[in-house]
Order: structure tokens, then C-alpha cells, then sequence
């Protein structure tokens, strides 16, 4: 294999990681509010809680469709497989994000005939974070293929591990959006978030214990990769921070910190997601497909790699434009509509 | 094979994936052409500081926002669906075509949604001029999208720059790949399509304001505007069409002999006004025609020949009755608003416009037929590169996902229920907005009726 074709999957795959991480920060608070809406009972809050999302949803649910496009530019195989493989969690998902996404419109028209979309929002939010952790645990506990082709049943996916990652990713976006709203309202929707956060740090925390521990004892190479010596003195850090964010997250909740108990969030996700990849690289349908295995075509990923180093960084820079315009807390009654 | 109600895997996907696209692709059609007049009103506004291109604006803003919202979520299933029942299809052009719609995500999506927050809460926000760059970056954005997914689209009606190994497309030129033959007809084409479609839409709710005596200002600019539109753009589209035409007879002559239904190649082409094509006895039934005018159309010679679909075996003919009568419906509509365009720019010279309540009363109600006239013309091309989803590269039949056909049937009910119900309420809503009205501008926070007016915003005005 030529020093390229080693090379440019893994730059690759660090795109990939890079939108997925993207999304699931965004896309997480904004499905967060939405998992959140049943415990704001009055109008006023509600409107409150979805004017705080509403100039930066539409941009985060964007990281999706990137995340999706990076899989089959870079990757067209493991796209090939993974995509039919998650048939119906994959529909779930797509019908889900569906009601959310249109209820963030229809919802003001539709006033003040308007229930009907708050119960779209939240259960479309609810349903697309459990689609995505069905979809989490059914890749993680292994596809079944033959020759680079998906060759497994409808319901692989389904099993009580990916149904426990589907309600990990439930509580997980729940807490960002709890976060979230400490940082970007005022009143009783921030108090209501604070008196929520701690009890869904600590539910968010059981599930990440709980996926580090039955992944290591239903995969054995989970399990070699992270216990055996020299690697578990560098893998441990991983766990290590992680309480140290969770132990952060947790004062700066209690502690009424405007910005901190979101930023410790995030960490949390993000140190899930270096978990994640740890425990799986270099495959990305364990165990059956590396990059490398999956690469497109070394013209195509040098194509894609040269927009990406262009414009992903005049994307983030005006992503980043747009919340600081929006920046500042939404107070109650407050909106743009 | 397993079959759902006599239908495999592929029919079923087939079905879904024209279905799912047939709602899509009204939303961006829409957005593209509105989110260039809502710009224009926003420049015209800043020039002349008239107040009623402002009301406008913000008027088609809220309007545009729900359509977009639409477009977006139904975008999103296009992508993964491709995957999820075309698998086979995404490994097979996945080195070619995937980068092209990674660009349109980089380029367009993120323009588009990034500055749409800006676009639809930034009025009392921000300063006019940065409103105003908003709308043209999101105008920009969706035009960009267009010209991605018709370069993309394009490359599977003619495929350039590339080579196969193993069943696999390769790269060989991007720009080959990019702006392949079909490309710039095509691009030109659906682009005008959308301003067309558009200044329908603003020119018959101009239309419905003017013949209730509502918005005197804003119905006069939207009339005047649309019907504008419509005449430079009505006829302008004829000679793109025409060009889009001969480049599709060079490249899929199968389709333009679908389209014409003309069977036989060793005889100049009668242009078939009306027939019935029976495809199973290859003749046509009721044919009503005019002699020779096809060819003197498709070669610009009266004794011209071009292939005829008895130049096909049967395997490689793309469905008869849809392409022919599509295209047709599709051609009708076109001249359909050439007459509307040149009958309103007349009325609008001799300033009669407004007493011409003939003319406006069906205007009003003319709203969906830019629409009709884009689905048919999809149809069209798409049913015309039949039995190919890759001209000559791959059939459609071999393109399909390993998934049950119970799956496809059962994805494929849900997203008809769903999008159904969903964008007809969303379709309902828009109504409901256009028949409200332009709200005239008032100073202070935004507010709907349900929210109290006390609260200010950073950088408002106070209100009296």
C-alpha cells in the first residue's frame, strides 16, 4: 500500500469524527430542548425554551447531512453496508427529525391552535435521540457482512444493548439541553433546568459505566484493547477525566455557572465519543471493515479532503458568527418571531 | 424474489424514492426563486426606502421559512434513502458522484442554514445592510445547492470523466465529472424553472390581493414583478429548452424518441400533437400530427433524422406513457405562461391591469401550475433515462439495497402517510399566511399575538 492510500483514509476519518462530533454537540442540545419540552408546562415557557435554539437549529441539523455525505465520500463501502443494515432505526430517525423540524415553523403559525406541534417537537425529538442510540449500539455489537455486503436480517439491531444506548442517548441529549438552557434563559425555565441537571448528570454517567463495562465483556478485543499492558496506563486517562468533567459539571450546576456546567457537558460527549473510537480503530463496521477497507477511490478522498480544509474552517467561522449575533440569554416573553 | 402486492424490492424503492423526491422538490424549487426576490425587495428597499418592499419582504420571509423548513427535512431522508434502498448505486458511483454532493453540503447547506437564523430573527436585531447581505448569502446559498445536485444529477443522464473497473466508477476528470455535457442545459433549464414557478406564485397572490381591493402597493409591485418575470423568463425558457433538448437527443436519444413517440428512424419525424403510444404493438394510436415538424424541431432540417425507438430493443426503452405525456403537459404549461406573461405586460403598458379582473381571477387561483409543469418535466427526464440509473453505466435494477421488500413497502406507506399529512398541513399554513396578508412594519420586538409586547430587545426601538 502506498504512503497515500495509507494516509488519506485516516485523514478522513478524522473529517468523519469531526462532523460526528459536530452533530452531536449541536444537534444534541437543540434534540436536548426538544426531550425537555413535556416539564415546561406553560406556553410562554415553551416559546422561551425553543426561541433559545431557534436561529441554530436548522445549521446544527446540517452536521448530520455532513456526517451522512462523509461516510459516502470517504468511505462508500461502509456507507454501502451500514445504511441498509440500520433500515428501520435510520427511518425512525429521519420520520422523527421530520415532525421536530417542521414544528419549529408550523408551531408560530399555527397559534394558538399550536399543541398538536408541541407534542411533534418533543416526540419527535425524543424519538430521533433514541433512533440514533439504536443505531449507536447496533453498529457497536457488530454487523453481520459477507464479501463488503451487508448480508444480516431487518431486526440485527435490535437488542437489549442498543435499546440501553437508545435511552443513554435520550438522557445524554437531555443533559446538553439542560446545560443549554442554564446558559441561554433566564427565569424559571433556568431553574427548572438546574433543579433537572444533576439527577440527568448522574443517569447520563450510570449509562456511560454501564457501556464500559458490557462492551469490554460481550467483545473481546473491547476488552484487549483496553486492559491489556502498556495501553490501559494512556486509556485510562479517558475514564479519568471523565469523572473529573463529571465532578465539574456537577458544582458548576449547583453552583449556578452561566457557561460551565455546558462546556463539561460537551467534554462528556466528547470524551464518550474518544472512548468510542478507542475501543473500535481502526474499524468502522466492526469488526468486519477498516478505513482502509472502505476508502473511496484515493482521487475522490483528495477532492473532498481539498473543499473540506478550504471551507470547513470559513464554516465554523461563520457558525461561530451566528451564536456570538445570538449571544446573551433569552428572558421570558422574550423572542425573535 | 420477494414481492409486496406483486412489487419487488426495486419497483418498491422506485416508487419511494419518486414519492419522497416528487414532495422534496417543490420546497427547493420554491426557496431558490424566493429567496432571490426576497433579496431583491430587501436591495430595492435599502435604494428607494420604500416602505411596501419592505412589508414585502417580510411578508415572503415567513413564508420562506416554512417552505425551507419543509425542503430541509425532506431533503435529508433523499440522503440517507440513497443508502438505505440504492445501496448498490452508492458503492457503484460513490467515487465519482458522493464528492459532488459533499461539496453541495460544504458550499450550500451551511450558507444557507447558517444565515437563514440571521435572515428570519435578525429584523430588529441587526442593522438593515446585514439583513439585507443575509438574504443574498441565503439566495446565493440555495443557488449553489441547485447548480451541485443538477451537476450530480446530470452525471447520471451523461456520465463523463471517469472509467469502470470491476463494476466500480473511478475518477478520471473532476471537471469532466462537474460540468458533463448534460450539465449547463440542464442547470439553466431547472434554474429558470424556479423563477418561473415563483413569479407565478407572487404574481397570483398579487393577483388575489388586487382583485379584493387588499394592499393596493404591495399587490401592484407583486403583479408587476411576477408578470415581468414571467414574460422575459417564459420565452427565455423556450430557447434553453430547446437547446437542453438537442443536447439530450446527442446523449439519450432513447428519451427524445420516448418523448416524441416516434417509432421509426428511417423517416423524417412528424411532431405528434396527441396519440396514445401503444408500446406493445410499438405504434401509436389516435396520433394526431403534423408532418416533418419533428425533425425540422430536433435536426432544424425539414428531411432530418434522428433515431426512432424501433432503433431500440425493448429492454433498453424507458416507459412509454409517462415521458410522452409529461412532457407535453409540461410543454403546454410553458407556452401556457408565455401568454400569461405577454397578455399581463400588455395590460400592465396600457395600465389596465387592474380593471382586468378576466384576467387576474384565474391568475389567482394559477398559483400550482409552475409547480405541475416542474414535477412533469422531472418526470420527464428521469422516467426517460430508464431502464438506467446511470445512462450506460447501471441499471436501475441492479442498483438496489440488500433489504427486504416488507421494508421497502413498509417505509415506503409511512413516508406517504407522513409526508402527506405534514405537507399539506405545511401547504394549509402557507395558505393561511398568504391570505392574511403583508403585515404592515412596526417598530419594536417582533411579537405574535400570544406573547406580550413589553419585553425589549438589544438594539430595538422602544415602543411608543
Amino acid at each position: 500500500m502506498s504512503g497515500l492510500a495509507e494516509i488519506l483514509p485516516i485523514l478522513l476519518a478524522l473529517v468523519l469524527g469531526a462532523a460526528v462530533a459536530m452533530y452531536v454537540v449541536l444537534d444534541g442540545f437543540d434534540l436536548g430542548i426538544g426531550i425537555l419540552f413535556p416539564i415546561y408546562r406553560k406556553e410562554a415557557e415553551r416559546d422561551q425554551v425553543m426561541n433559545s435554539v431557534a436561529p441554530f437549529w436548522d445549521g446544527n441539523e446540517t452536521w448530520l447531512v455532513l456526517g451522512g455525505v462523509s461516510l459516502w465520500a470517504g468511505f462508500p463501502k461502509a456507507f454501502a453496508v451500514l445504511l441498509p443494515a440500520m433500515y428501520i432505526p435510520l427511518l425512525v430517525m429521519l420520520l422523527a427529525l421530520i415532525f421536530r423540524g417542521v414544528a419549529f415553523e408550523f408551531r408560530w403559525v399555527a397559534k394558538p391552535h399550536h399543541r398538536k406541534w408541541d407534542i411533534a417537537f418533543a416526540a419527535g425529538s425524543i424519538m430521533a435521540a433514541f433512533a440514533q442510540g439504536l443505531i449507536l449500539g447496533g453498529v457497536l455489537q457488530e454487523i453481520k457482512v459477507e464479501g463488503y455486503r451487508f448480508a444480516g436480517g431487518p431486526l440485527d439491531w435490535l437488542s437489549a444493548f442498543s435499546v440501553m444506548c437508545g435511552l443513554a442517548m435520550v438522557v445524554g441529549y437531555a443533559l446538553l439541553g439542560a446545560t443549554w438552557l442554564m446558559m441561554k434563559s433566564e427565569g424559571e425555565v433556568e431553574r427548572k433546568a438546574r433543579r433537572l441537571g444533576v439527577p440527568l448528570l448522574f443517569g447520563l454517567l450510570g449509562f456511560i459505566a454501564l457501556v464500559s463495562v458490557w462492551t469490554p465483556l460481550q467483545i473481546e478485543r473491547i476488552a484487549a484493547r483496553w486492559f491489556s499492558v502498556p495501553n490501559i496506563f494512556f486509556l485510562a486517562q479517558v475514564p479519568l477525566a471523565t469523572a473529573l468533567l463529571a465532578w465539574l459539571c456537577w458544582y458548576a450546576i449547583r453552583r449556578g455557572s452561566l457557561i460551565l456546567p455546558f462546556v463539561s457537558a460537551v467534554g462528556i460527549f466528547l470524551l464518550a465519543l474518544v472512548g468510542l473510537v478507542v475501543s473500535n480503530v481502526p474499524y468502522l463496521v466492526p469488526p468486519s471493515l477498516t478505513v482502509w477497507q472502505a476508502a473511496a477511490d484515493p482521487s475522490s478522498q483528495v477532492f473532498y479532503l481539498v473543499g473540506v480544509s478550504i471551507l470547513l474552517p470559513v464554516i465554523l467561522a461563520y457558525t461561530a458568527m451566528v451564536f456570538w449575533l445570538f449571544r446573551g440569554r433569552v428572558k421570558p416573553g422574550e423572542g425573535y418571531h | 424474489m420477494e414481492t409486496v402486492a406483486g412489487m419487488d424490492a426495486v419497483l418498491l424503492g422506485r416508487i419511494q424514492f419518486g414519492a419522497t423526491m416528487a414532495f422534496h422538490i417543490v420546497f427547493p424549487a420554491f426557496t431558490i426563486g424566493l429567496s432571490a426576490y426576497i433579496a431583491t425587495l430587501e436591495v430595492l428597499w435599502l435604494r428607494t426606502k420604500k416602505q411596501h418592499y419592505h412589508t414585502l419582504a417580510r411578508f415572503w420571509t415567513k413564508i420562506f421559512a416554512v417552505s425551507f423548513a419543509m425542503g430541509v427535512v425532506s431533503g435529508i431522508v433523499l440522503e440517507y434513502q440513497i443508502g438505505t434502498n440504492w445501496s448498490r448505486f452508492a458503492e457503484v458511483i460513490g467515487n465519482t458522484l458522493a464528492p459532488l454532493f459533499a461539496y453541495e453540503v460544504l458550499t450550500a447547506f451551511f450558507l444557507e442554514a447558517s444565515f437563514l437564523g440571521i435572515m428570519l430573527f435578525g429584523w430588529n436585531r441587526f442593522p438593515p445592510w446585514l439583513h439585507t447581505l443575509a438574504c443574498i448569502v441565503v439566495a446565493l446559498g440555495t443557488a449553489l445547492s441547485g447548480f451541485w445536485i443538477l451537476a450530480a444529477n446530470s452525471w447520471m443522464h451523461t456520465p463523463a470523466g471517469f472509467t469502470i473497473r470491476d463494476g466500480i466508477t473511478y475518477p478520471g476528470n473532476w471537471f469532466d465529472i462537474i460540468f458533463n455535457p448534460s450539465m449547463p442545459y440542464r442547470f439553466a433549464h431547472m434554474m429558470i424553472a424556479t423563477y418561473l414557478t415563483t413569479s407565478l406564485v407572487v404574481a397570483a397572490a398579487g393577483a388575489r390581493y388586487m382583485l379584493a381591493a387588499r394592499f393596493p402597493d404591495e399587490a401592484r409591485t407583486m403583479l408587476h414583478m411576477g408578470l415581468g418575470m414571467l414574460a422575459l423568463l417564459a420565452p427565455l425558457q423556450v430557447v434553453v429548452g430547446d437547446l437542453h433538448g438537442l443536447n439530450t437527443l446527442k446523449h439519450q436519444p432513447a428519451k427524445i424518441a420516448a418523448m416524441e413517440a416516434h417509432w421509426d428512424g428511417t423517416h423524417p419525424a412528424p411532431l405528434v400533437l396527441f396519440a396514445w403510444p401503444d408500446a406493445k404493438n410499438e405504434r401509436n394510436l389516435a396520433e394526431w400530427s403534423i408532418p416533418k415538424l419533428g425533425s425540422l424541431i430536433l435536426t432544424h432540417e425539414w428531411e432530418g433524422r434522428f433515431p426512432g425507438l424501433l432503433d431500440f430493443k425493448r429492454e433498453d426503452r424507458p416507459p412509454l406513457l409517462p415521458v410522452f405525456f409529461m412532457f407535453r403537459l409540461m410543454v403546454g404549461i410553458g407556452l401556457l405562461m408565455i401568454a400569461v406573461g405577454i397578455t399581463g405586460s400588455v395590460l400592465w403598458w396600457r395600465k389596465r391591469l387592474g380593471a382586468a379582473r378576466w384576467f387576474l381571477h384565474p391568475l389567482a387561483y394559477g398559483w400550482p401550475v409552475g409547480f405541475v409543469a416542474l414535477l412533469a418535466g422531472w418526470i420527464v427526464t428521469e422516467t426517460g433515462r430508464q431502464p438506467w440509473i446511470v445512462h450506460g453505466v447501471l441499471r436501475t435494477a441492479d442498483a438496489a439495497a440488500p433489504v427486504t421488500a416488507a421494508q421497502v413497502a413498509s417505509s415506503l406507506a409511512l413516508f406517504v402517510l407522513v409526508y402527506g399529512v405534514v405537507f399539506s398541513i405545511g401547504v394549509w399554513y402557507i395558505n393561511k399566511m398568504i391570505r392574511t396578508g403583508p403585515q404592515p412594519f412596526m417598530a419594536g420586538p417582533e411579537s405574535l399575538p400570544s406573547r406580550p409586547l413589553g419585553a425589549a430587545q438589544p438594539g430595538a426601538e422602544k415602543l411608543p
